[in-house]
């Protein structure tokens, strides 16, 4: 039983479409998680300034991502886009939009914490001593919220990674929805073809998030010597 | 957010749209032939009318008639390109330019025809109830103040939700999720159309379907955005000549005869003649 119901991978290239499915996983997530980190970092400083309107409206920003469900973004963005002002993005650009637009914002929220949560007065003496705001928070601030910022941005990341399935409502095959399409035809045959494959998935999950997991643990230790 | 993001969105849309949008046309027939290319939208989970099979290839009732159509409009079948939807997508495809033409098992109805163009149809169906056949539900009387499970978007979601409120729905995105959810016990009953629960019950034996066929006749057809007025006529053209020489008949046996077995009458899902 154990033996037939494994089947459903060798079976045609069963195999090589849930690899490309994790292709398609692996790009969304790596290139939205690149480009939230590249944008939050910057908007996370302001949102940490003192100036009044940059916080303000990022704040704005955050909060409507924030409540905004990933689906309602994607569809908007994927059909809505397209109906009424004409622009027809693939739906892998607009994965990779809609999970950078979310990936910023929260990424800036955390990049706003781990800046404010450095003392005040690490900014004062630095400017005391001449130094600008920018290289204050170049040289003083920022290799010090570094360590702060750790383990949010790893637990964002594997947010992140994890919500990826979604993009198969705007019609992109990733790993969960291959997975799907073999288990509805291996399934009808082969009842245990669905813990087999879903079995495979999560696997497969692990073994991105939990390096991820190990990595920070790494940086951690290393960090607080 | 208005300064730093604002064109820094427009710049990633702007990238995004001319890196990757198709070009924007009006999709009636001459666009099609023009472009050498149909984007056809099939299910891929739902054999046997639309599924993706071990080879990562589309097969079923649904893309069998697909791939004639790309055949004799643009020659070959390989001139396709098959968009996978969900049941509840089909219609946003259409209208949001993602998709030329629905093949995904897709009943007519009266909404349905307000949004989007429907062809002749190449199949007919009727919904039915599948049950477990320790407590099979023959009636739609047993039903009541007992849950029903059915797919969001489908003929069975609208056909309960407005002639039988006093059913509770238990409603999921798909129909893996659905049926999985009926095994489960979570509902006394799944809703869905004939044909799909004739496939499913053969491999289940656990299930039966004790209502096979309820509410009115329904029809099966290739739909359109709207204001395609030649693909529409080249469409309808297509499906008399197919209906005449009996090439449904020959999709029938080639795909659903083998997932519906012998007990089901080919005459339950084809069109004889055509008005």
């Amino acid at each position: 039983m154990l033996d037939s119901a494994l089947k459903v991978f060798t079976m045609g290239r069963n195999l090589a479409r849930l690899l490309e499915g994790l292709g398609i996983t692996l790009q969304i997530s790596l290139t939205a998680v690149g480009l939230s980190l590249l944008l939050g970092v910057p908007m996370g400083l302001l949102m940490a300034s003192r100036k009044p309107v940059f916080p303000a409206l990022l704040r704005l920003y955050l909060e409507f991502i924030r409540v905004m469900p990933i689906l309602v973004l994607l569809f908007l963005f994927y059909y809505s886009l397209s109906k009424f002002w004409n622009i027809n993005l693939s739906a892998m650009s607009v994965s990779i939009l809609v999970f950078t637009l979310w990936g910023a914002g929260e990424m800036s929220d955390l990049v706003r914490g781990a800046v404010t949560s450095v003392s005040r007065h690490q900014w004062e003496s630095g400017r005391a001593l001449g130094l600008s705001e920018v290289e204050v928070s170049l040289f003083i601030i920022i290799p010090q919220a570094i360590r702060r910022l750790l383990p949010g941005v790893i637990n964002l990341t594997t947010r992140m990674v994890k919500t990826t399935p979604f993009v198969f409502f705007i019609n992109l095959p990733d790993l969960v929805k291959v997975g799907q399409q073999i288990v509805e035809v291996a399934g009808m045959r082969n009842p245990l073809a669905s813990v087999w494959v879903y079995g495979f998935i999560f696997l497969i999950y692990f073994l991105i998030c939990y390096p991820i997991s190990l990595f920070s643990r790494y940086l951690e230790r290393r960090w607080q010597n | 957010m208005k300064r730093s993001l604002l064109p820094l969105l427009a710049l990633a849309t702007l990238l995004a749209a001319t890196l990757t949008a198709d070009k924007l046309w009006a999709g009636d027939l001459a666009d099609l032939k023009a472009a050498g290319k149909i984007r056809i939208a099939i299910f891929g989970d739902k054999p046997p009318f639309g599924y993706v099979d071990e080879y990562g290839v589309p097969q079923g009732y649904d893309v069998f008639l697909a791939r004639r159509i790309g055949k004799d409009l643009l020659g070959s079948d390989e001139k396709i390109e098959y968009v996978l939807v969900e049941a509840a997508s089909r219609i946003e495809v259409l209208l949001a330019n993602k998709a030329d033409l629905v093949l995904a098992n897709f009943t007519v109805t009266e909404e349905r025809a307000q949004q989007v163009d429907f062809a002749k149809p190449y199949m007919k169906v009727a919904l039915g109830v599948t049950s477990p056949k320790t407590a099979p539900i023959t009636k739609v009387e047993q039903l009541k103040g007992k849950t029903l499970i059915v797919t969001k978007g489908t003929t069975a979601d609208f056909y309960f939700t407005k002639n039988h409120p006093e059913i509770k729905l238990l409603k999921f995105d798909q129909n893996t999720e659905a049926f999985n959810a009926l095994v489960d016990g979570r509902g006394a009953g799944l809703a869905h159309d004939n044909t799909f629960l004739f496939a499913w019950v053969k491999y289940d034996d656990r299930f039966v379907t004790g209502i096979d066929f309820l509410g009115s006749e329904d029809t099966i057809a290739p739909a359109i955005k709207k204001d395609r007025p030649e693909l529409l006529a080249w469409l309808n053209e297509e499906i008399v000549k197919l209906t005449k020489d009996k090439f449904f008949e020959e999709a029938y046996k080639s795909t659903l005869a083998p997932a519906f077995g012998p007990a089901v009458d080919p005459k339950t899902v084809l069109i004889e003649n055509l008005n």
